[in-house]
C-alpha cells in the first residue's frame, strides 16, 4: 500500500526503504520522540519529506491531490479532535469535510453500540468524558469507510478493557471491509496481539520490523 | 441658513487653554507625560495647517491625478498603519492579500459612491473625492486590521482544529472556515454597533461639520446615511475579499497547515 524510498524528513525521520502492506494491520511502536506520528502524517501528505519519495498504490504522494488523498487515507490525531455541537454532529463531521453522503440516525446509533458509546445522539458532545471523546472520534472516521485508517494512539485515553474492545472492534470492522490499518502505539502488548507487522522506531531510524501471524480475528 | 462664524486667531489660540489644562492636570499628578502632550498637539497643529494649505491649492487645481495620487498616498498609509497595527508576525502572503483587498475592497466603492450616489462631475472633483476616500479608506483600515489579526490568532489557536479537518479530508476552505467566520465577524461588527447609536449618542464628525458649515441638518444626514452605507460597503468588502484570499495563506501547496 505504501513504500519508502530513501525518506528523510527533517533530522526526525530517516527511512530507506519500508513497505507497509494493504489490507494488514501494522502497528508502529517507539518511545515518545521517535518519529511515530511524523511517519504517520508522512502517509496521508500532512507533511512532506525533504528527501525520497513515498507512494501510495504506486503513486508517488507528492504528486497526488493531498485533499482526495487524505479521503482515501484518514487519520486519528490522538488527542480526539470534538467540534462544537452534538454527538450526531461530531459522527457527521468526517463526512461532511470528506464531502461524502450523511447516514442517517440509525447507522449512527449502530455505530455508537458498536464502540458501546450509549449516548444520544442529540447530546452535546462537549460533555463527554476524554474515553468517550476517543470512542466517538473512532466512530467517526470508521464512517467514512476510507481505505486506510491512520490511528495515533487510538486508545490513548480508555481503560484497558476498554482499549482491548475498541481496538479489536475497529480491526473487525477493517478486516470485514477489506481495509489497511496503520496504527500507532504505546502498548508493545497491543502491537504484538493485533499487529501483523510492528515496525519499532528509535530516534527517527528503523530498528526492528517484525512479522506476526495473526492472532486475532 | 447662516454660513459659519469665522474663527478669529486669538479666539482659536484660547482654545489652547485646554491644552494648558491638561499639562497642569498630568504636572500635578506627577505622571510625567508634559513633553509628549506638547509634542502631540504641536504635531496636530503643524499636520492640520499643512493640510488646509494643502487641500486649497489641491480644490483649486483640481486635476484627476492629483485626486488619484492623494488617494494612492492615503492606501500606502493606511496599508503601513494596517501592517504596524497588528502585534503578531504576518506572513508575506498575507501582506500581499491585505494590499490587494485594501484597493479594490475601498476602491469600488469611493468610485460607486461618487459616481452613482452623489453623482458628482467630474467624478474626481476634490473637494468630495479627498474627504470620502478619506473615510472609508480609514474606516477599512481599522476594519481589515481586526479581521486580519483575528484571523491569525484564530488560525493559531485553532490550529489543531484545522489540521484535524484537513486529516479527515477537508479542503483548506473548509477547514478554515470557522476561523474566516469569526474573523468576519470581528471586523465588520464595531460598524454595525456605530449604526445603532448614531444620532443618538454621538452626531458623525462629518455631519456635524456640514451643519457648522451652514448646511441644512436634513441635508447633512442625507450625506450621513449615504456615506454610512458607503464605509459599511467598504468593510464588508475589504474583508471579505481579506478572508477568502487570506486564509490561502497558510496553507501550501500540498494544503498543509503553515504557521
Amino acid at each position: 500500500m505504501f513504500t519508502f524510498k530513501n525518506v528523510r524528513y527533517r533530522n526526525i525521520l530517516g527511512i530507506e526503504d519500508l513497505t507497509i502492506p494493504a489490507f494488514q494491520t501494522t502497528c508502529i511502536v517507539g518511545e515518545s520522540g521517535s518519529g511515530k506520528t511524523t511517519l504517520l502524517k508522512l502517509l496521508n501528505n500532512l507533511l512532506t519529506c525533504d528527501q525520497g519519495e513515498i507512494f501510495y498504490k504506486g503513486k508517488d504522494i507528492a504528486r497526488l491531490d493531498p485533499v482526495r488523498l487524505r479521503r482515501e487515507v484518514v487519520m486519528l490525531p490522538q488527542t480526539p479532535l470534538i467540534f462544537p455541537g452534538t454527538v450526531k454532529d461530531n459522527l457527521l463531521a468526517g463526512l461532511y469535510f470528506a464531502e461524502k453522503p450523511l447516514v442517517e440516525g440509525d447507522l449512527l446509533i449502530a455505530m455508537l453500540d458498536r464502540m458501546r458509546l450509549k449516548k444520544d445522539l442529540a447530546h452535546n458532545a462537549a460533555e463527554l468524558s476524554g474515553g468517550e471523546k476517543q470512542r466517538l472520534a473512532i466512530c467517526r472516521i470508521m464512517l467514512m469507510e476510507p481505505e486506510v485508517f491512520l490511528l495515533d494512539e487510538p486508545t490513548s485515553a480508555l481503560d484497558d478493557s476498554t482499549e482491548e474492545m475498541a481496538i479489536e472492534k475497529l480491526i473487525e470492522f477493517a478486516r470485514q471491509k477489506n481495509k489497511t490499518l496503520v496504527m500507532i502505539t504505546h502498548s508493545k502488548n497491543i502491537a504484538r496481539q493485533y499487529g501483523e507487522l510492528i515496525i519499532t522506531l528509535r530516534e527517527g531510524k528503523i530498528s526492528g520490523i517484525e512479522e506476526a501471524e495473526v492472532k486475532y480475528g | 441658513m447662516d454660513s459659519i462664524v469665522e474663527i478669529e486667531l486669538w479666539r482659536l489660540l484660547a482654545a489652547y487653554i485646554f491644552l494648558v489644562l491638561l499639562l497642569v492636570i498630568t504636572w500635578r499628578l506627577g505622571v510625567g507625560r508634559e513633553k509628549e502632550i506638547v509634542i502631540s498637539a504641536f504635531r496636530m497643529t503643524v499636520q492640520l495647517i499643512v493640510m488646509g494649505y494643502v487641500l486649497v491649492s489641491v480644490f483649486q487645481v483640481n486635476h484627476m491625478f492629483i485626486s488619484l495620487g492623494i488617494f494612492a498616498l492615503m492606501e500606502v498609509f493606511a496599508i503601513r498603519n494596517v501592517y504596524s497595527s497588528i502585534k503578531v508576525k504576518i506572513n508575506v502572503k498575507l501582506r500581499r492579500v491585505i494590499v490587494f483587498s485594501m484597493l479594490l475592497g475601498t476602491g469600488i466603492p469611493v468610485f460607486f459612491f461618487l459616481v452613482l450616489v452623489i453623482n458628482v462631475n467630474p467624478w474626481y472633483e476634490a473637494r468630495y473625492f479627498i474627504p470620502i476616500a478619506g473615510m472609508v479608506i480609514g474606516n477599512s483600515m481599522t476594519g481589515i486590521a481586526l479581521g486580519a489579526e483575528r484571523l491569525i490568532n484564530g488560525m493559531k489557536a485553532k490550529r489543531e482544529w484545522v489540521e484535524g479537518a484537513l486529516m479527515l479530508g477537508a479542503t483548506p476552505f473548509h477547514a478554515a472556515k470557522a476561523v474566516v467566520n469569526d474573523a468576519f465577524n470581528a471586523a465588520i461588527l464595531p460598524t454595525i454597533n456605530s449604526m445603532v447609536g448614531m444620532g443618538i449618542v454621538f452626531l458623525p464628525g462629518m455631519m456635524v461639520g456640514q451643519i457648522l458649515s451652514g448646511v441644512s441638518p436634513l441635508v447633512a444626514i442625507e450625506y450621513q446615511i449615504a456615506i454610512m452605507l458607503g464605509i459599511l460597503g467598504s468593510i464588508s468588502l475589504t474583508v471579505y475579499i481579506l478572508m477568502q484570499f487570506g486564509y490561502k495563506s497558510f496553507f501550501n501547496q500540498w494544503s498543509q497547515l503553515e504557521i
